[in-house]
């Protein structure tokens, strides 16, 4: 029966391509712990996706009950942690997992970087590498805002400032960020809230395909 | 993409009709025990996942996300700190080097060299040789990278004083403060209104709000002060022993269970 639905679908967009490039391929014996215990280091790029994937779907859930507006953001989070079920899971999954991801991305680069996994003919996808690690930089800067506490408030108005410093263009980099001139408030954080939610993951997303379709193009670097 | 005559396509699209499907795969380039992703692989990697995830949700059920009170830009002496991973820039910015006149150096110029330099790493590092040994260089400046985040880290974290930070962010209950209280009045004529705040929540010094303490502990610090860092001096109080016995009922009267 599924045999007969995937002829059926494979006949008309001739799926067998995307899935052998997803799915069916070899894993040479060099990556592979189950030979050889040390190959455990090829681990962290894989768990980096799965907490990337916790964070999405974390966030996703999160946004079904944060109202990003300085009356209510503060409120709504604390209504999440005290009332609702499960609620303080799921926020604790996403505050964690902002960590745990910047952990493994930390431990991923250096795999490669220690292996030398970047040279020929992989330099791109290590350049798209270090801009996904960007890219989870400044999500977790413009996440640390949203819950409207004091800490989240203050820390902002540092990162603004930093921003400021920028010689020539930190006048607009400022108000790109913050909404204003010079006001740190309502506006800063529906603009923190778009970045983190809208603009930062839609920029992830392409990289990860980007660094996907490398390695499935590449292969995995052979061993040292 | 194949083109030529005797092709045939599924309708008018340009997909191939009777294309060889799963060909054997071939794998020679590195000769040893390879096994199939699908689904042997994957079905290892989904155990390390699992139990990666049960650790993860261990961690999240210990220690709960923290949440702080809710944003007042007019707290007094509140100590901005970022989360962790950004420790080291903030501490690299707190030297005379990185700050002050010369804060574009710590802000643009060496973080925009050395994130430029990882960005750029294969094309600065052209050599083939892949073991790190071989490339001294390369591995002896990310060494250099890695030692000096760990430290500017470590040495952030080290000034930081987390109790005191944990105790200034406490959620405050929201308490009606009755200003014609005569404990009120004297609150507000002594100093204590300058770093308790005019409603109790705390400033420079913590919430007075469901404290817990009894009426005489109340008395002994307004009297004595505390000890510590950032404490609080002894002989805050300067009022009559009358004044202090209604202060120190009020303070004790509020929040914490029954209120």
């Amino acid at each position: 029966m599924i045999r007969k639905i995937y002829d059926w679908i494979d006949e008309r967009v001739d799926i067998t391509p995307i899935w052998r490039d997803i799915a069916d391929h070899e894993v040479p014996e060099h990556v592979n712990p189950a030979h050889h215990f040390s190959a455990f280091v090829y681990c962290f790029g894989g768990l980096t996706f799965f907490v990337t994937v916790i964070q999405i779907l974390s966030g996703m859930f999160l946004t079904m009950y944060y109202v990003p507006d300085i009356e209510n953001a503060w409120n709504s989070v604390f209504y999440l942690q005290q009332e609702v079920a499960h609620g303080q899971i799921v926020r604790g999954m996403h505050h964690w997992g902002a960590s745990v991801v910047i952990v493994m991305l930390f431990l991923h680069t250096l795999r490669v970087f220690f292996q030398g996994a970047y040279k020929k003919p992989r330099e791109l996808n290590w350049v798209v590498g270090v801009l996904i690690f960007f890219v989870m930089l400044g999500l977790g800067l413009t996440g640390y805002l949203l819950p409207w506490d004091n800490k989240a408030y203050f820390a902002t108005q540092v990162t603004i400032d930093i921003a400021e410093s920028v010689p020539y263009i930190g006048d607009y980099l400022k108000t790109l960020l913050a909404g204003d001139p010079e006001i740190v408030g309502a506006q800063t954080l529906t603009r923190f809230f778009a970045i983190h939610v809208f603009f930062l993951p839609a920029a992830l997303f392409g990289l990860l395909a980007a660094h996907f379709i490398m390695i499935r193009r590449q292969g995995i670097s052979g061993p040292l | 993409m194949h083109r030529g005559k005797g092709m045939k396509f599924v309708g008018d699209s340009r997909i191939r009709e009777n294309d060889d499907k799963f060909i054997p795969k071939d794998y020679s380039e590195y000769p040893g025990k390879t096994e199939p992703f699908w689904p042997n692989f994957l079905l290892k990697e989904w155990l390390v996942g699992a139990v990666f995830l049960v650790g993860f949700l261990c961690l999240t059920i210990a220690a709960p996300a923290p949440l702080e009170k809710e944003a007042d830009p007019s707290t007094a002496g509140y100590i901005p700190l970022p989360d962790w991973y950004f420790l080291f820039l903030y501490q690299f910015l707190k030297y005379d080097f990185a700050s002050g006149n010369y804060v574009v150096f710590g802000t643009v110029i060496i973080p925009g060299l050395a994130f430029g330099a990882l960005l750029l790493a294969p094309f600065l590092d052209t050599g083939k040789e892949r073991r790190p040994f071989k490339r001294p260089i390369a591995t002896s400046l990310m060494l250099i990278g890695i030692a000096a985040t760990f430290w500017l880290t470590y040495e952030a974290a080290s000034h930081v004083n987390w109790e005191e930070r944990a105790e200034k962010g406490k959620i405050v209950e929201e308490v009606e403060i009755d200003q014609e209280d005569p404990g009120y009045q004297v609150y507000s004529q002594q100093s204590c209104i300058n770093c308790h705040g005019g409603n109790l929540e705390g400033g420079a010094g913590p919430a007075l709000v469901g404290t817990g303490l009894s009426v005489d502990e109340i008395k002994d610090i307004a009297v004595n002060g505390i000890e510590g860092d950032p404490g609080m001096p002894a002989g805050s109080f300067q009022g009559t022993d009358e004044e202090l016995q209604q202060l120190a009922e009020f303070i004790s009267g509020l929040g914490g269970e029954g209120h």
